[in-house]
């Protein structure tokens, strides 16, 4: 007998029979779900049902099945709670794949309920039947197909857990439509308790003490920081900025982690990798104590990786023990929760009074100034058009003193954004880091503003992304959602055009959109506000206006169509040789163009 | 690096799409799949165990193991390759056709495989024994009329009691 079937028969006099639809919504309920984004069809008709009855679930009807995931995205990453998700059969689920392997890669916890034919059409090439569970194999934490009622609430109480614990992940449950109208036996979430999931989260106290004796002995240290720290939750974020204080070494994070260590402390460094910070790239390469934490050496993060930080020792946490020398091989994996073991740090570095090298420190911050003062992030300013980065930091500062979430679409707005907008706290970046989604940028402000009522939510977007999931604006409308599309019209896809310019001889093979919409008329046509600035000196006054407005409002701030994103690192280049202004003849190899 | 061998064997809980699991993973991530086996091995449990044999450089192998650790239904993985307490073994059916098959007969009887079928126009030799003297088998049968080959792929398990 297994260790739950024990609990289940512990707990047998307190079970209750519901149809399959009133389990789901009931085993929502009991997790604690209060939103969910979804989109109705034949195959979850029995739960949209059950839903009509229950109106103690919000549900937020989205226009695109992708745009429910993302949705959910960004709910799950402003608020630390599962997003949940739920579409009908064949292209409801297929719909949703794009944003289940977004919620992979960036490690977000997202469960997505899809509906399935009834068992006994499964392989009959039914009307919207799809291979749900086989489709999503690879790109969920975990999925299930549920053929009986009975276990139904099992599974979805397991789900939660896979979906939540360890690295969080996107889960999938399949059911088909006759499970949903059967009925079962339902079981609570405390009855409930998968039979081998157990994710390490604790650390091993002699890792602890080893990371402390390396850091207390490093000369030239960094804190390399990244999303898991977000995932973690606000405690590792609060752990990091004591370990930081108590120690005085420099930290940088990657495009997932921003928002960890605030950006207005000194010892923030900037964002590092492709489009990173000078000083932070250059301290990266020439660090000799590396201390990873929450992050996973993405090739965007390490550039060339027979050159990447050739003199370090590195420290790798992580609580995903596949990721400890998967890229990098490290001196020291630590499988942990990245809270946890910060927090153990710290503890144990003032327990045992250690200091760090001061004269070293010195030393070490002395050459990060002179990095610093080559002022990578530096743009030519313009009176005449409107600088992409301009536009950045005019909407940071006159963003100041509200509560402010971001969300991004996927390009050189975006890594504008990342290298600009200075974020304090944690869970106030949602971006598409991994996958690299266009399209993610709206509806994840959607499923912000759904958590965060009264926030200003802004998506800072390019005139392409926003065009692949726009018809959510149409959500934000119905749902009286005020989010802010913010975006840097360049007419190209700004970053295509980078790299057709800097590695392919200037040819600009379809990049540049000849037709595109009229989004102030496009923004009415949906009942937003629609505004357009075409100069620096009415900028302010129309982020103004968008600020004020109660609606939502779509943002056509046209750019210099040419502006290129430094500073750069090439494909196939080291840390210490980044491009820092805008250079027409940069050698790239063909091995760094294969690299993309 | 250089490639190495390594017979990897994991134990999973026996439900729908496990296999499909694994072996999405190996495809999926670019690893080599030499032989995979697999059989339930504890029905009131409901767990399988698979055998896989892969090969590669020290460091995907040892990528391969974590990744295989990280499946849900995948309680445990072992590598056995360098481990002085496992043994693996594998079946082969070898068909040898031909009029006169007494050479056949005389070279599987040295190399300890017995004849399973001989009723028709072809003798069927089963070869149980470590995978490279299987391949050393087919290779001993090729001159003597080989016609095909079934191969059952590596199953390991550890010598210790637990």
């Amino acid at each position: 007998m297994s260790q739950s079937d024990t609990l289940t028969a512990q707990a047998k006099p307190e079970t209750v029979s519901l149809t399959g639809a009133e389990i789901v919504v009931r085993a929502l309920k009991d997790q604690g779900v209060t939103h969910i984004f979804g989109y109705p069809g034949g195959a979850v008709l029995p739960i949209y049902d059950a839903l009509f009855a229950d109106n103690g679930i919000t549900h937020v009807l989205v226009r695109h099945e992708q745009g429910a995931t993302h949705a959910a995205e960004g709910y799950a990453r402003s608020t630390g709670k599962p997003g949940v998700v739920l579409v009908t059969s064949g292209p409801g689920a297929t719909n949703a794949v794009t944003g289940m392997t977004d919620a992979l890669m960036d490690s977000i916890p997202l469960v997505v309920l899809t509906g399935q034919v009834a068992t006994h059409l499964i392989g009959t090439d039914a009307f919207q039947e799809a291979d749900t569970v086989g489709i999503t194999r690879a790109c969920t934490k975990h999925n299930w197909l549920v053929r009986d009622a009975n276990d139904l609430s099992r599974t979805l109480h397991e789900a939660f857990q896979i979906a939540t614990t360890g690295r969080p992940g996107p889960v999938v449950i399949d059911i088909p439509k006759d499970v949903q109208f059967k009925t079962g036996e339902y079981l609570t979430p405390e009855q409930v308790r998968h039979r081998t999931f157990r994710p390490k989260t604790e650390p091993e106290a002699a890792s602890i003490l080893r990371a402390v004796e390396m850091m207390a002995a490093a000369k030239r240290p960094i804190f390399y920081t990244g999303g898991g720290l977000i995932n973690s939750g606000p405690q590792a974020s609060a752990a990091l900025r004591e370990l930081a204080a108590l120690t005085g070494f420099p930290v940088t994070s990657t495009l997932m982690g921003l928002g960890a260590f605030p950006a207005s402390s000194p010892q923030w460094l900037g964002m590092l990798g492709m489009h990173g910070t000078y000083e932070a790239n250059h301290a990266m390469h020439d660090c000799d104590l590396m201390i990873c934490l929450g992050a996973r050496f993405d090739d965007r993060v390490t550039g060339r990786i027979d050159k990447f930080s050739p003199g370090s020792k590195k420290i790798h946490l992580d609580i995903d023990a596949s990721q400890i020398n998967k890229v990098v091989r490290v001196d020291l994996g630590i499988v942990a929760d990245a809270g946890k073991a910060i927090a153990e740090m710290v503890k144990l570095w003032k327990a045992k009074d250690k200091k760090a090298d001061a004269a070293a420190l010195k030393d070490w911050w002395a050459q990060i100034d002179r990095w610093r003062a080559r002022r990578s992030l530096a743009y030519e300013a313009s009176d005449a058009l409107i600088k992409p980065q301009y536009a950045i930091d005019r909407l940071y500062a006159l963003t100041r003193g509200r509560d402010v979430y971001i969300t991004t679409e996927v390009g050189q707005h975006q890594m504008w954004a990342a290298q600009r907008f200075k974020f304090e706290e944690p869970n106030r970046w949602m971006t598409s880091g991994g996958l690299g989604t266009m399209g993610y940028g709206l509806p994840a402000a959607v499923g912000v503003q759904m958590a965060h009522r009264d926030a200003l939510v802004i998506d800072i977007a390019g005139e392409a992304s926003v065009q692949m999931t726009m018809q959510e604006m149409s959500t934000a409308v119905q749902y009286n959602l005020p989010i802010k599309i913010f975006i840097l019209n360049n007419e190209y896809m700004g970053m295509v055009r980078q790299w057709q310019q800097l590695l392919h001889g200037g040819r600009y093979s379809h990049s540049y959109s000849e037709a595109l919409p009229d989004f102030v008329k496009m923004a009415e046509a949906f009942g937003c506000l629609g505004l357009r600035a075409s100069k620096p000196s009415e900028l302010d006054a129309k982020i103004q206006e968008m600020i004020d407005s109660p609606k939502a409002v779509l943002f056509d701030c046209r750019v210099d169509a040419t502006e290129n994103c430094y500073p750069m690192i090439p494909s196939g280049a080291a840390h210490n040789e980044m491009i820092l202004s805008a250079l027409s003849d940069a050698s790239v190899s063909d091995e760094g163009k294969m690299l993309v | 690096m250089a490639n190495e061998r390594h017979t990897l064997t994991a134990l999973v809980d026996n439900e729908a799409g496990v296999l499909a699991r694994v072996v999405g993973l190996f495809s999926g991530r670019g690893y080599n799949i030499e032989s995979l086996t697999v059989g339930e091995v504890d029905p009131a449990e409901r767990t399988s165990r698979i055998t896989v044999v892969t090969s590669g450089p020290p460091a995907v192998i040892e990528q391969i193991e974590a990744q295989l650790k990280r499946l849900v239904p995948v309680h445990a993985v072992t590598n056995w390759t360098f481990a002085t307490d496992g043994v693996e073994r594998e079946m082969a059916l070898v068909k040898v056709a031909g009029s006169d098959r007494s050479a056949a007969k005389q070279m599987a009887a040295k190399l300890g495989a017995r004849v399973l079928d001989d009723r028709g126009q072809a003798t069927v030799f089963e070869l149980t024994d470590a995978p490279a003297n299987i391949g050393s088998f087919i290779e001993a049968m090729r001159p003597l009329g080989l016609c095909d080959v079934s191969r059952t792929g590596v199953a390991a398990i550890s010598r210790d009691p637990g």
